[in-house]
C-alpha cells in the first residue's frame, strides 16, 4: 500500500521528491509540502521544546486528516501518560487506538534489570514495530525518543549498527517516520549523533528565553533534495496543537485594492482625498501621550463595525472594558458591536509572550475571526519584549500577512519626545501606507491637538494641519487658523473667530447704512423727476392753448366769411332786421 | 511455547524455591539465537543441574509476546523465579555475567 502511495505521489510531483503532509499548521508551508515520504526524518531539540508533541501531532493528523494510520513507539512516556498529556489538545488517543488508526507501543528499558552477556541484536524491536505497522496498516511511524536505548544498553557498537539497520528497514517498509532526539552538547544536533543515520530531513526545535520571555523556534537544518525555508520560524503550542509561522512572503506581489475604507471621521476622510484609506492598507497613527490615538483607532473600529464588517482589536495597554467605557464618553457604543460579534477585543500584556509568539497568536486569531480590519493599540509596548529591529521585522511580517488577506490594519504608536521626529520609534513609518501624526500644539497657555497626514500613498491628501478635537459627540477635525500670528488653535482660534464675527457684524451694519442712503437718494431723485414732469405738462398745456385759440379764431373767421359771401350773392333769405349785418359789411 | 525435548525435567525432590524457571526468547535460527541456546543449555547443565526449567520461545512465531514482554534486544533470557526477575540479553557467552545475572556468583 505504501509503495503504491509513493508511486502516486511521484507521478503527481515530477521534479520534487514525494512528500507527506504533516498536517501541522505552517510546517507544511516551510517544508514545501511536508516531510519526505517513506523516509525517516529527525526532529531534535532540548528537553521540553515540543518534540514529542510535534511527532504525536504528526501521527494524529495523519490518522484523522489524511487517513494514514500511525504507530507511535514511545520510549519515554507510557501510552496512558501520553493520552493524558495530549487530551488537553483535543487529541483522543484512546478512540484512535480503538479505531485502529493509531497504535502506541511503550518500550520500557531499565538498565538495572538487564545484564548483557554477549552478542545481541534489536530484533525484538524490529518484530514489535513490524507487528504494530502490519496490524493497522500504518504509513507513519514515530520513534520517541530512540536515544533512550543508549541509556538502557551499553554496547554502543551493536546499538549503532542496529540503528543503521533500523532506519534502513524503515525505508524499505516505506513508512514515513519521525525520529526524535535530544539536543546534544556542542555542535552535534543529538546526543548520540542520530543525524548520522537520518540524513534526509532534520528539523531542529529550540526554546529560548530572552529577557525572561520564552520563544519556541523551529528550523529546518537540512532537507535533502528539496527546497525549504532556512529561517528560524517561531512556533506556538496551544489548545489546537502546534502552529508554525511561515513568515514573510519575500516577494512583493500582493494584490492591491483601490477600494476605500472610511476612517470614521468624515473630516479626516476629506483630508484623505475624500474617501478614507485604501482597503488592505496599513495606517500608522503616532503621537505623544494623550493625543487621542486610541480614540482614532476606536473610531475606525467603530466605523468598520457600523458597515457590518468585522474588526479585531488588539489592545496592549487597556482592557476591553476600559476602552469601551472610555469610548462611551465620546458617544461611541462599542459594546453593541462586541455583542453582535462584529468587534473582538484581544487584550494582552506584551510581556505575555515573546514577539514571535505574539505574531503567531495574532495570525491564528486573524485566521479564525477573519476580520476586515485589525487594530493594534499600541505597537510601542512591544518594544518591551524585543529590540527595535525585532519589532520592525515582526511588523513587516504582520503587514505582509494582512495585505495578503486584504485586511486593513491600523497601528497606533507613541512617540516619546514632543519634538516630532521623522521616524517613529518602531521604525515602521516607512512600511505603512498612511501615516497620521497627532501632535501637541502648546500655545497661549493651553495644549491642543493638531493632526496632519505625513504621508498617504497613492491618493491626494491635504497638506494642512487640522485641529483635532474630541467632544462629547465624537471626534472632529477643524481647520486651524493660520494668520500673521502663526497657527492658532483652541481658544486662540475661537477668539480669532469671534474677532472675525464682530468684524462681520460691523461690516454688515455699514453695508445697510449705505443701502438706506442709496434708497433715500433714489427717492429724492424720483421726487425731482415728478416735479419736472408736472412742469413739462403745464408748459405743454400752455402751448396747446395757443394752438386751440388760433384754431378757434380761424374757424370763426371762416364762418363769418361764408356768411358774408351768402349776403353778397342774393340776400333773398335775409330777414328784416339786418342792421347789424349791414353795418358790418360797410365796414 | 515450545518445550525443547531432552530438556532436564522438573524433579520432585527439589524444593520449589530452588527451581530456576528460565525463559529464553530467540529469533528463529539466527547465529545469535543458536549460540544462545547452546550456551545456556551448557550453563544450566554445569551450574544448575537438575534444578532448572528452561523454556525457549521463538518470537518470530509469537509476535504479540514481544510487546507483552517488553522485548527489545534478542536473544533474551528471563529469570522468572526465584525472584527478583532478571533479564539477560546476548548470546550468553560471558559465563561470569550470566552467573551474576542469575545471582549464582555465590555458588
Amino acid at each position: 500500500m505504501a509503495k503504491e502511495n509513493r508511486k502516486d505521489r511521484k507521478t503527481s510531483v515530477h521534479t520534487q521528491i514525494p512528500k507527506t503532509k504533516t498536517g501541522i499548521t505552517g510546517l507544511d508551508e516551510i517544508t514545501g509540502g511536508g516531510i519526505p515520504s517513506g523516509r525517516p526524518s529527525l526532529v531534535c531539540g532540548e528537553a521540553g521544546c515540543g518534540k514529542t508533541l510535534m511527532s504525536l501531532e504528526f501521527i494524529v493528523r495523519g490518522a484523522t486528516e489524511f487517513n494514514e494510520p500511525g504507530v507511535f513507539m514511545a520510549f519515554e512516556e507510557k501510552a496512558q501518560e501520553l493520552t493524558m498529556n495530549v487530551g488537553s489538545l483535543g487529541f483522543d488517543l484512546d478512540k484512535l487506538q480503538k479505531d485502529k488508526k493509531l497504535k502506541i507501543d511503550y518500550v520500557h528499558i531499565d538498565r538495572s534489570e538487564i545484564e548483557e552477556t554477549g552478542e545481541y541484536d534489536l530484533d525484538g524491536l524490529f518484530i514489535r514495530l513490524d507487528y504494530a505497522i502490519n496490524s493497522i496498516g500504518a504509513k507513519r511511524v514515530v520513534l520517541d525518543t530512540i536515544e533512550n536505548l543508549f541509556a538502557g544498553l551499553t554496547n554502543q557498537a551493536i546499538l549503532r549498527a542496529e540503528l543503521r539497520r533500523l532506519f534502513q528497514w524503515l525505508k524499505e517498509k516505506g513508512v514515513t517516520a519521525i525520529i526524535t532526539g535530544e539536543r546534544g552538547e556542542g555542535p552535534s544536533l543529538t546526543r548520540q549523533g542520530l543525524e548520522e543515520y537520518v540524513s534526509d530531513c532534520v528539523i531542529l526545535l529550540d526554546h529560548r528565553v530572552i529577557n525572561q520571555i520564552s520563544t519556541r523556534r523551529l528550523r529546518i537544518v537540512k532537507y535533502r533534495g528539496s527546497v525549504h525555508g532556512t529561517n528560524e520560524y517561531p512556533f506556538m503550542i496551544d489548545e489546537d496543537g502546534i502552529s508554525v509561522l511561515p513568515v514573510t512572503s519575500l516577494k512583493l506581489e500582493k494584490a492591491v485594492s483601490s477600494e476605500r475604507v472610511s476612517s470614521g471621521i468624515p473630516a479626516l476622510d476629506k483630508m484623505l482625498g475624500g474617501h478614507g484609506f485604501f482597503k488592505g492598507g496599513s495606517i500608522l497613527v503616532s503621537g505623544t501621550a494623550g493625543t487621542g490615538k486610541t480614540s482614532i483607532a476606536a473610531c475606525f473600529a467603530n466605523e468598520v463595525c457600523n458597515k457590518n464588517q468585522k474588526c479585531l482589536y488588539f489592545a496592549f495597554e487597556e482592557s476591553p472594558n476600559q476602552i469601551i467605557r472610555n469610548m462611551h464618553s465620546i458617544s461611541m457604543d462599542l459594546r453593541k458591536h462586541v455583542n453582535n460579534g462584529l468587534l473582538q477585543f484581544m487584550a494582552s500584556r506584551p510581556t505575555l509572550h515573546g514577539l514571535e509568539q505574539h505574531l503567531v497568536a495574532m495570525h491564528k486569531l486573524i485566521k479564525k475571526f477573519k476580520p476586515q480590519a485589525v487594530v493594534l493599540d499600541p505597537i510601542t509596548n512591544l518594544i518591551t519584549v524585543g529590540s527595535v529591529s525585532e519589532v520592525k521585522a515582526m511588523l513587516i511580517r504582520l503587514i505582509d500577512f494582512l495585505q495578503e488577506e486584504q485586511i486593513t490594519v491600523l497601528f497606533t504608536a507613541l512617540t516619546l519626545n514632543s519634538v516630532v521626529t521623522e521616524q517613529t520609534d518602531e521604525g515602521v513609518s516607512s512600511l505603512v501606507d498612511a501615516w497620521l501624526l497627532v501632535r501637541d500644539i502648546e500655545f497661549n497657555g493651553e495644549r491642543n491637538r493638531g493632526m496632519y497626514i505625513m504621508k498617504s500613498r497613492g491618493m491626494k491628501h491635504s497638506n494642512q494641519v487640522r485641529e483635532f478635537i474630541i467632544t462629547d459627540k465624537g471626534i472632529d477635525l477643524v481647520e486651524v487658523y493660520l494668520g500673521p500670528e502663526g497657527v492658532l488653535t483652541g481658544s486662540a482660534r475661537e477668539a480669532q473667530k469671534l474677532h472675525e464675527q464682530t468684524g462681520q457684524v460691523l461690516r454688515t451694519n455699514a453695508m445697510s447704512m449705505k443701502d438706506r442712503e442709496v434708497l433715500r437718494k433714489k427717492k429724492v431723485l424720483e421726487a425731482k423727476i415728478a416735479s419736472l414732469q408736472s412742469e413739462f405738462e403745464s408748459a405743454e398745456e400752455e402751448l396747446n392753448k395757443i394752438y386751440i385759440e388760433e384754431d378757434l379764431v380761424k374757424r370763426v373767421t371762416e364762418e363769418n366769411r361764408q356768411e358774408m359771401l351768402k349776403l353778397h350773392r342774393g340776400e333773398d333769405n335775409m330777414p328784416g332786421p339786418k342792421g347789424n349785418n349791414n353795418g358790418n359789411k360797410k365796414v | 511455547m515450545t518445550k525443547q525435548p531432552g530438556m532436564p525435567a522438573y524433579k520432585n525432590d527439589v524444593e520449589d524455591d530452588d527451581i530456576y524457571r528460565l525463559r529464553l526468547f530467540v529469533t528463529g535460527a539466527t547465529p545469535n539465537s543458536t549460540r544462545a541456546i547452546s550456551n545456556i543449555k551448557e550453563f544450566c547443565e554445569t551450574y544448575l543441574k537438575d534444578r532448572y526449567e528452561l523454556e525457549i520461545i521463538d518470537v518470530y512465531q509469537q509476535r504479540l509476546i514481544a510487546e507483552k514482554e517488553q522485548i527489545i534486544a534478542l536473544p533474551m533470557l528471563v529469570k522468572v523465579s526465584p525472584l527478583p526477575q532478571r533479564r539477560l540479553i546476548g548470546d550468553m557467552s560471558d559465563t561470569e555475567k550470566v552467573k551474576r545475572g542469575l545471582n549464582l556468583s555465590a555458588v
